[in-house]
């Protein structure tokens, strides 16, 4: 039993973290957030150079079949970075949906694809109704044929497709298709753009049931999960350093201890979101019986605590920490978007009490 | 990052699994409304159970009569003991304090004399630190030590000596050179509890108990022998004792957390709220699931401190957000407990209508203390700052 990373996946969470910094520093990121889509293929071709596109995804399909931890701590460093753009929707949603769902010819072409950094994906959960329980999807297919509005479709139009949680089934659009309207909708975080999906008697292809998506929807919510936990680590550094720099009444503000004691709360929080969101990765690669409730878990408290961190480092920088110059507030911004993406901390609290109260799922692994 | 078990793990879980399968008591549950005392006696006989079946001090050196197994084997006999719904053990400040400090400073002969003992439960520790000047700033401390030939005379008090009645031996810091500047001056000497001139006196705690004490040291002469570590040098010896007081001391409280979890989630489906059982009310569900993932996260944060401490072989600062974290979640967790509760919250053991037997308003007033105890919350801050983070210190 080792909690602690292998030399390998220290390599691995290295080396994204160098590469981050050396192809998007934060300039980069800012340019890129005042484009329509956050997108560059340029990086896009680096981060698939890298292997990053196909990071999870089985070798026979153009990836490089690696296990959810490495995929959290790619994430982590992608969440570090304030990664924009499409990765988060590409790879581990539509890549992990595709990877849990579709044929082997369906992956053949799809996950490839993705794999190989030759297409941009996404998946369309979210209705009118905006609930991340399933069963309140009300889109339904019709002979093949899609008609309704998806909301909050993550990086759509980039996207070559779209895959389309209905209620009878999972299906993959190609976002040229005949009836596919795709309009933005201006969300908080200016990284990661947000649409919404028009579909009118427009043909999909099926990929699988969406009984089967729930394990597929875990992986992407540890991932962000993950994330979010790099956006808290970079969040608290950067206060931290503020901290000791910043003067007032003679001194370094970090030798006073009411914001010495918020740091160590940021500190607090951070670590213990990525205790939570590794263990969830770990169950998930091991296919533990407690796997849903530890993704639960992380997504809670990472929703809560992503939050929480972003207020007190803003409030700790004062006035410069409420400016657009300062950089806090972009991490501040993905936090919330992320808070409620695939359910906020209410939604897998009510998710754990299922778990653990109606249930009363023994966690059989435990050690 | 792998927490498979390694087949010799897996092999150790087997066998205590079922050893505790065999040997929890089954009258542990009813046993919660004991007397400190008569409890006391329970979970020392408990612990000379769990030692005589060669389960007690884990990956102590087995030359002391540990196990000589892997710090991991350690997190998992808690994890295990957990779930098997086992009592903690009687010499709580021995296994997880005093021990670890004998075998990371003691002399081969201190580690013969004192350790087995710790883990039979035959010599219950206890730790002379805080004094009524010397709380949070610990170097402060006055009980002064002069040399006198063989010994070490002792004069001067300390308090909140938990378990300080039921001692025999006491890790005791000194300051034996009253000029140096305060961290420099400090011994660490192991004290016996009997001899002359040592007072314990009860000390009345909020919840009505006496589980701590204050210690009273008028001429007391302890050999030269019982110095841990170096003279002038006992900082170091507290600190790493401190160090495994909110590093690694939080990994045995799962027990105590994960059974009064399962308890609370059985009553919220007895007792009711607006009308329904309480288990299907949003808002307690809500609170429940919460503190459930709390306690969780607790594990896993102790699991990674293990595996980091297993490799760099101590614990290490950082292990102020273990103290932190188990502190304020029992807090957290007590409180939710008495909404579950309302009125019947309050009730002590002695009330015909309590429930539990007055489990819960011992736990709510004891779980005030939590954060106080080995060190405070704003202290374990103060660490975290300066000594993780590399803040300028405040003081």
């Amino acid at each position: 039993m080792e909690f602690g990373l292998s030399a390998s996946q220290e390599i691995l969470k290295e080396s994204a973290r160098k590469f981050f910094a050396g192809e998007c520093p934060i300039a980069e990121v800012r340019r890129l957030m005042e484009t329509d889509s956050a997108h560059d293929p340029a990086l896009w071709s680096k981060l698939a150079e890298q292997g990053y596109t196909g990071i999870i995804f089985p070798e026979e399909y153009g990836g490089v079949g690696l296990g959810k931890v490495e995929l959290i701590l790619l994430m982590e460093e992608a969440g570090r970075a304030l990664l924009p753009g499409p990765f988060f929707s590409t790879v581990a949603l539509a890549g992990a949906v595709l990877d849990a769902v579709a044929t082997a010819d369906q992956k053949k072409k799809y996950l490839t694809a993705i794999c190989e950094g030759k297409a941009l994906s996404t998946v369309a959960v979210l209705e009118g109704s905006a609930s991340w329980d399933l069963s309140e999807v009300r889109m339904s297919a019709a002979n093949g044929l899609l008609s309704g509005e998806k909301l909050f479709v993550s990086d759509a139009a980039v996207a070559g497709t779209i895959i389309v949680v209905a209620r009878n089934g999972i299906f993959i659009v190609d976002t040229r298709a005949p009836g596919v309207t795709i309009s933005p909708m201006s969300g908080m975080d200016l990284t990661r753009k947000l649409h919404s999906v028009h579909f009118h008697n427009t043909p999909a292809e099926k990929l699988g049931e969406t009984l089967a998506l729930s394990r597929a929807l875990d992986v992407a919510t540890a991932a962000l999960a993950a994330e979010m936990v790099g956006g808290m680590q970079r969040t608290l550094d950067i206060t931290v350093e503020y901290a000791k720099t910043r003067k007032q009444f003679g001194k370094p503000i970090g030798m006073f201890q009411a914001v010495q004691h918020q740091c160590a709360d940021m500190y607090l929080e951070t670590e213990s979101a990525r205790s939570a969101a590794y263990y969830a990765a770990w169950a998930l690669e091991e296919n533990v019986p407690d796997a849903a409730t530890a993704v639960s878990i992380a997504k809670m408290y990472a929703s809560d605590a992503s939050r929480t961190v972003g207020n007190r480092g803003i409030q700790i920088h004062g006035g410069m920490g409420f400016t657009w110059e300062n950089d806090l507030h972009l991490y501040y911004r993905r936090a919330k978007a992320s808070e409620t993406a695939f359910g906020d901390a209410t939604f897998h609290r009510e998710r754990i009490a299922r778990f653990v109260i109606d249930a009363r799922a023994v966690s059989a692994h435990r050690a | 990052m792998d927490l498979n078990l390694t087949t010799e793990e897996l092999k150790f879980r087997d066998e205590l699994r079922a050893w505790l399968t065999a040997n929890v008591p089954k009258d542990w549950d009813e046993r919660r409304e004991d007397s400190l005392e008569v409890r006391f006696e329970y979970l020392r006989s408990w612990q000379r159970k769990l030692y005589k079946g060669g389960w007690a001090g884990i990956s102590w050196p087995k030359e002391y009569g540990g196990r000589g197994a892997s710090l991991m084997q350690q997190v998992i006999f808690w994890q295990e003991m957990a779930l098997a719904g086992a009592p903690p053990m009687a010499n709580v400040l021995g296994l997880g304090l005093i021990g670890p400090t004998i075998i990371a400073f003691g002399t081969e002969t201190q580690k013969k004399r004192y350790l087995r003992k710790i883990l039979s439960a035959e010599e219950i520790w206890c730790q002379g630190f805080s004094e009524p000047n010397a709380g949070s700033d610990l170097a402060s401390l006055q009980t002064e030590a002069r040399l006198d030939g063989g010994h070490y005379v002792v004069n001067g008090q300390k308090v909140w000596t938990s378990y300080g009645w039921a001692g025999d031996w006491c890790e005791l810091v000194v300051r034996t050179d009253p000029g140096a500047p305060k961290h420099k001056g400090l011994t660490v000497l192991l004290l016996d509890m009997k001899s002359p001139g040592v007072e314990v006196r009860p000390l009345r705690q909020m919840t009505g108990e006496n589980e701590f004490n204050e210690l009273f040291f008028r001429d007391v002469r302890v050999p030269v022998e019982n110095v841990v570590g170096r003279v002038n040098q006992g900082w170091d010896v507290a600190i790493g004792t401190l160090m495994h007081e909110r590093g690694t001391f939080g990994a045995g409280l799962q027990i105590i957390y994960k059974r009064n979890m399962d308890r609370l989630i059985d009553l919220s489906r007895t007792l009711n709220k607006n009308g329904s059982p309480a288990a299907q009310d949003p808002l307690t569900r809500q609170k429940l699931a919460q503190c459930y993932a709390e306690i969780e996260i607790m594990r896993l944060n102790q699991m990674r401190a293990f595996s980091r401490i297993n490799a760099t072989g101590v614990p290490g600062p950082e292990g102020s957000i273990q103290k932190i974290f188990w502190s304020e979640l029992n807090q957290r967790f007590q409180q939710i407990a008495q909404e579950l509760l309302g009125p019947y919250g309050q009730l002590d053991g002695d009330d015909s209508h309590a429930i539990d037997k007055g489990i819960w308003s011992y736990g709510y007033l004891r779980a005030r203390g939590n954060t106080i105890e080995a060190g405070t919350s704003e202290i374990q801050r103060n660490i975290i700052g300066h000594f993780v983070l590399g803040l300028p210190r405040s003081y």
